[in-house]
């Protein structure tokens, strides 16, 4: 049964010779396509996956060291590009892009051996927190409510990518996060999401959404696996500018640490209106958890998280719409046809971009323009500091902080899509760590009454994912969460 | 010199600023690794970066900060320690990014000065930022065609003061900034390739008056463009105010053709650049050390160059001036000087190199005899081997040839005489056969002296030395 | 924050996205709703603090000055939607 191995688990697999890395990548493929009713992956990459596994058993069978993610299948968000693979972004505009690059992280996933099996469903162009405003339609969240039986939203930007390793079709896949398009996928999904240090992982080959806060990261079924996937995907990248460069600690070995002795902060801003029972209480279960393994609860203060989303949705619109003037149907994508190039300009990105990108371009084109600049976007970016600096001030205090990830369980299909700013509201409390650049895990902690994951996360110092990890990985064990969705059961 | 424009009832004064676009000399392009060469087939110095394509990152070239760091340095500007790039949000063909990476609010330099004659002109700022790549309009009847090769090259935005007073102080300007740029080495300078191009704000008014509504004429690609078009252009904006019209703020062209400015027809206020700072880039940092680096690799600059050519070489105004109009002719020059007399070799490089060049249509770079090699050759003639006209035979086979010259002077045979024993001899020999002419001189036809010198000229082909000859044939006339 | 259908197309033309005559008013009301929503950050005192433009202390990193890149004009081709030999190809832009 290789449904439920994970990365490390397949590890000690193939090391005992238990299967070999071509019948588990066939295996996992497969399952890919016993799983499309989900619309979680766009492109299947089985050659190249393949042909990776083959190499590892060759490296294997030659006795050659392995390599950290030998054979192991990971689906990519089809925001990385993938050389010779089509890469769309989940847009009309790049249906058919192929790139003839590779972007930095996959290649770093492909030098540590993994076998990348697919390309996954996302938002468009990352913008979204429900995956349905793909241009390939929604992606389904595997998980169903007991009550309605209704098909769930699994959130977003990286929908695909934590519906797949959700439905235990893939142990491991790559997301994005802007704003929580890893962690808020993560906790509707029911698995473990990572958001590392803003320049940890190379942006380099990411289709950008938001330059400044757009970063790469894991979604697993375990803090462990997270943990090892992250330090394949790191280290400085000499073309990203914004690449940081600090030494790749060994993740893994950061964990079985425990919690004693570390401090978490609980900030009391976080216990918004309307926040379900449910989710209260799992929160306060949390920090039970934690205090009960040895760590001390601190109650703190972030004064400005109000006001981290409207800054988000100013920052983040604003560097889009300057990112994708480059979507113009004149070097690569959609073109519409015209007679004049300035009517090939406005169809083309009429055309090519869906109702939610188009909204957050003209919001961005808006908030950017003459007479405006400081009164939105200047504004944005002090209050962006503000938020950075409430996070400096915590963590003299507290090495970490615990809250919930999303504000409700997955919702229904469908919901929110005529009202974007209650879709905005997902964000809610992954967008602050966003706006700080902080490392931040979602882990599934609980299931709602309707029998929907819950997730809590964790929000670290700058490249401190250490400290981050360790006190995940003891809230994993607390929490002992292992359920499955409906889908697999 | 300024210049007044007379109009109907009375003299209105220019007032233009100019904004130099200054390519920067380095290999690679501002952000890539793609390559800046001139004239390469469409698109093959293209990078993915230089391409936007999705997701692809800028990388600044140290090279290209240094090179305006240098150029600031350069006209006495300010290097700012915190400088920032932004975006320029805008749309068209050969733009890929819909963006030009620029600096907006914090450009590397800010100040400085440029002095043309009779004025000390001042310099705004300088700021880095991608070039654009070519549009192709008319090779084929119904599309535009794109080649990016230029796309992402550095370029240096250099932005006077309106100070200047006429069409050929404008002019002036750009001669002293062109030349300024080539001799820092950080711009070859060259307006027909496309290396330096210029944008002039022109404005008209009563002498002493209120800077008036200015127009903007863009991408002149010659001084004399540049010359004409500000002249047309100044004339133009009376005619409309003294026939009671208004000067709008547009952007217009230039046509060389018919020595006119057009109006655009995109209209720039119709542009909102929405300029914000980029997030793929940082702050550009730059600390003492770094500059004070590039401030110890610069070359002694003009004005200091012509100074000390002046006061420590004892060179006339006029050929120090002249000797540093360029780096590579004062290069040349110190190199064909060093350890000889400065003003012999001003001599030659100032008359007879420059004005052989001048004649050939042809940089110093080019000169076929290297300056070590004009330098012998003045070796030569001071310790006497060669005469001055022999020297000027000798300079005319080293051009021909690119042989050194005492090569040349022994293959040919040139070497003067200076022997007085063998010169006597035909001295005597000469007074001897020509006893009539020697005692008419002995009874004040003196003047006779240049008969005597010929024959003696003569019977040598030439190679004796004619100092030596006159002093002997005077010894013996008067004696 | 309200926006009129003027604002809007102003926005559109200069993001060059085509919008029809119909959807500017409920457009105008869907983006002047956000933007309404995000002026609560006009509640939060900010004077005296610098905008933050970037995340992370380190430097702007450079690149030495060598070529080591292009020379693949089929790969920067490769997705052209329409090109003249090595060019890439538009409708004609009257200047």
């Amino acid at each position: 049964m290789m449904r439920r191995l994970g990365v490390a688990d397949i590890r000690a697999g193939l090391a005992s010779r238990k299967f070999s890395a071509v019948e588990l990548v066939q295996d996992r493929l497969a399952a890919l396509e016993d799983a499309e009713a989900l619309n979680a992956a766009v492109t299947l990459m089985p050659e190249r996956a393949l042909e990776a596994a083959r190499v590892a058993d060759r490296r294997r069978a030659a006795g050659e060291p392995a390599l950290p993610l030998d054979g192991v299948p990971v689906a990519v968000k089809d925001l990385f590009c993938t050389e010779g693979v089509r890469t769309t972004a989940s847009s009309a505009m790049l249906e058919g892009f192929v790139p003839p690059y590779e972007s930095t992280v996959t290649a770093n996933l492909i030098a540590a051996g993994a076998a990348l099996t697919a390309k996954t469903n996302l938002d468009e162009f990352a913008m979204g927190s429900s995956t349905a405003t793909s241009y390939f339609g929604p992606a389904v969240n595997p998980w169903k409510a007991r009550g309605d039986g209704r098909p769930r939203a699994p959130g977003g930007s990286s929908g695909g990518s934590a519906a797949l390793v959700a439905a235990s079709v893939v142990p491991a896949a790559l997301g994005t996060d802007t704003g929580g398009s890893i962690r808020q996928p993560a906790a509707f999904c029911g698995v473990v999401g990572l958001k590392p240090t803003y320049g940890r992982c190379s942006r380099w080959g990411i289709v950008a959404f938001a330059s400044s806060l757009d970063q790469a990261g894991p979604i697993t079924r375990s803090v462990r696996d997270a943990a090892i996937l992250l330090a394949a995907m790191s280290g400085h990248d000499p073309r990203d500018s914004t690449s940081a460069r600090q030494p790749v600690p060994d993740f893994e070995a950061a964990l079985g640490g425990g919690v004693r002795g570390l401090r978490i902060g609980v900030p009391l801003e976080y216990r918004v209106d309307g926040m379900p029972d449910e989710l209260d209480a799992l929160w306060r279960a949390g920090a039970g958890w934690l205090k009960e393994a040895g760590a001390e609860i601190v109650d703190i203060s972030l004064p400005h998280t109000h006001y981290a989303l409207p800054a988000y949705y100013i920052v983040a619109p604003a560097e889009a719409s300057s990112n994708l003037a480059r979507y113009d149907g004149v070097r690569y994508g959609l073109r519409a046809s015209a007679d004049a190039i300035e009517e090939q300009y406005a169809r083309t990105r009429r055309t090519g971009f869906g109702a939610e990108v188009r909204r957050r371009v003209l919001i961005g084109t808006y908030v950017l323009s003459a007479g405006y600049y400081d009164a939105y976007y200047t504004k944005a970016q002090r209050v962006r500091r503000l938020i950075a600096r409430d996070f400096e001030q915590a963590f003299g205090k507290v090495d970490a902080v615990l809250t919930p990830t999303a504000p409700t369980a997955a919702f229904p299909l469908g919901e929110k899509m005529d009202d974007p700013i209650a879709m905005y509201l997902n964000d809610v409390f992954t967008v602050p760590a966003s706006l700080a650049g902080l490392p931040a895990v979602s882990l599934p902690a609980g299931l709602d009454g309707e029998g929907l994951p819950l997730g809590l996360h964790l929000i670290g110092r700058p490249f401190d994912e250490e400290t981050v990890l360790r006190a995940a990985e003891a809230l994993e064990a607390a929490a002992g969460f292992d359920a499955e969705p409906e889908f697999v059961r | 010199m300024s210049a007044l424009i007379e109009g109907r009832d009375g003299a209105w004064e220019y007032a233009i600023g100019l904004e130099v676009h200054a390519q920067v000399a380095s290999a690679a392009k501002l952000f890539s690794g793609a390559p800046t060469a001139f004239g390469a087939e469409p698109n093959t110095q293209v990078s993915l970066v230089d391409a936007a394509m999705p997701g692809m990152l800028p990388v600044i070239n140290r090279v290209c900060v240094e090179q305006a760091v240098r150029t600031g340095l350069g006209f006495g500007g300010a290097i700012a320690r915190h400088s920032v790039f932004d975006r320029k949000n805008y749309f068209y063909p050969d733009l890929p990014q819909g963006y030009q990476i620029s600096q907006y609010s914090d450009p590397v330099v800010v100040g400085g000065t440029v002095e043309i004659p009779g004025r000390t002109v001042q310099i705004t700022r300088l700021h880095l930022e991608q070039d654009a790549g070519k549009s192709v309009h008319d090779r084929d009847p119904d599309r535009t065609l794109i080649d990016l090769n230029r796309a992402g090259v550095a370029l240096m935005e250099i932005v006077s003061e309106p100070d200047l007073r006429s069409p050929e102080e404008a002019a002036d300007f750009l001669t002293r900034l062109r030349a300024l740029l080539r001799w820092l080495g950080t711009c070859d300078g060259n307006m027909q390739e496309g290396s330096l191009r210029c944008d002039a704000n022109v404005s008209v008014r009563r002498p002493g008056a209120e800077l008036g509504t200015r127009t903007e004429i863009k991408n002149l690609n010659s001084i004399r463009f540049l010359r004409e078009a500000i002249e047309y252009e100044g004339r133009r904006q009376v005619e409309v105010i003294e026939s009671g019209g208004e000067v709008v703020q547009e952007t217009r062209l230039f046509d060389p053709d018919r020595g006119e400015t057009r109006a655009m027809r995109t209209k720039e206020d119709a542009h909102d650049y929405r300029y914000f700072p980029d997030p793929d880039l940082l702050p550009l940092e730059l600390d003492e050390a770094f500059i004070e680096a590039v401030r110890a690799s610069m070359p002694e600059l003009p004005e200091s160059r012509r100074r000390r050519f002046v006061g420590e070489l004892g060179l006339s105004d006029y050929d120090a001036a002249l000797l540093t109009a360029e780096r590579a002719r004062a290069d040349y020059f110190e190199a064909a000087a060093a350890g000889r007399d400065a003003k012999q070799a001003a001599n030659w490089v100032a008359g007879e190199l420059l004005g052989r060049l001048n004649r050939e249509g042809l940089e110093i770079e080019a000169a076929p005899i290297p300056a070590a090699g004009l330098g012998e050759l003045i070796d030569l003639i001071a310790d006497g081997t060669l005469s001055g006209r022999m020297g000027r035979e000798v300079f005319e086979a080293m051009w021909e040839t690119g042989g050194p010259a005492a090569v040349i002077v022994e293959e040919r045979g040139l070497k003067q005489i200076s022997d007085t024993g063998a010169l006597e001899g035909l001295v005597d020999e000469l007074l001897a056969r020509e006893a009539d002419k020697a005692a008419e001189y002995r009874a004040g036809r003196t003047k006779l002296l240049g008969f005597f010198v010929g024959q003696v000229m003569k019977a040598t082909g030439g190679k004796a030395n004619p100092k030596l000859v006159n002093a002997l044939l005077r010894a013996r006339l008067e004696e | 924050m309200v926006l009129n259908r003027v604002t809007v197309g102003r926005i559109a033309a200069l993001a060059r996205i085509d919008i029809a005559e119909e959807e500017a008013d409920a457009l105008a009301a869907e983006l002047g709703a956000i933007l309404g929503w995000v002026e609560t950050l006009n509640e939060v005192d900010t004077d005296d603090i610098a905008p933050m433009t970037s995340v992370g202390g380190h430097s702007l990193p450079w690149r030495a000055d060598e070529v080591d890149d292009g020379g693949y004009p089929d790969r920067i081709l490769s997705n052209a939607p329409d090109a003249a030999g090595a060019f890439f190809a538009v409708p004609k832009v009257v200047e």
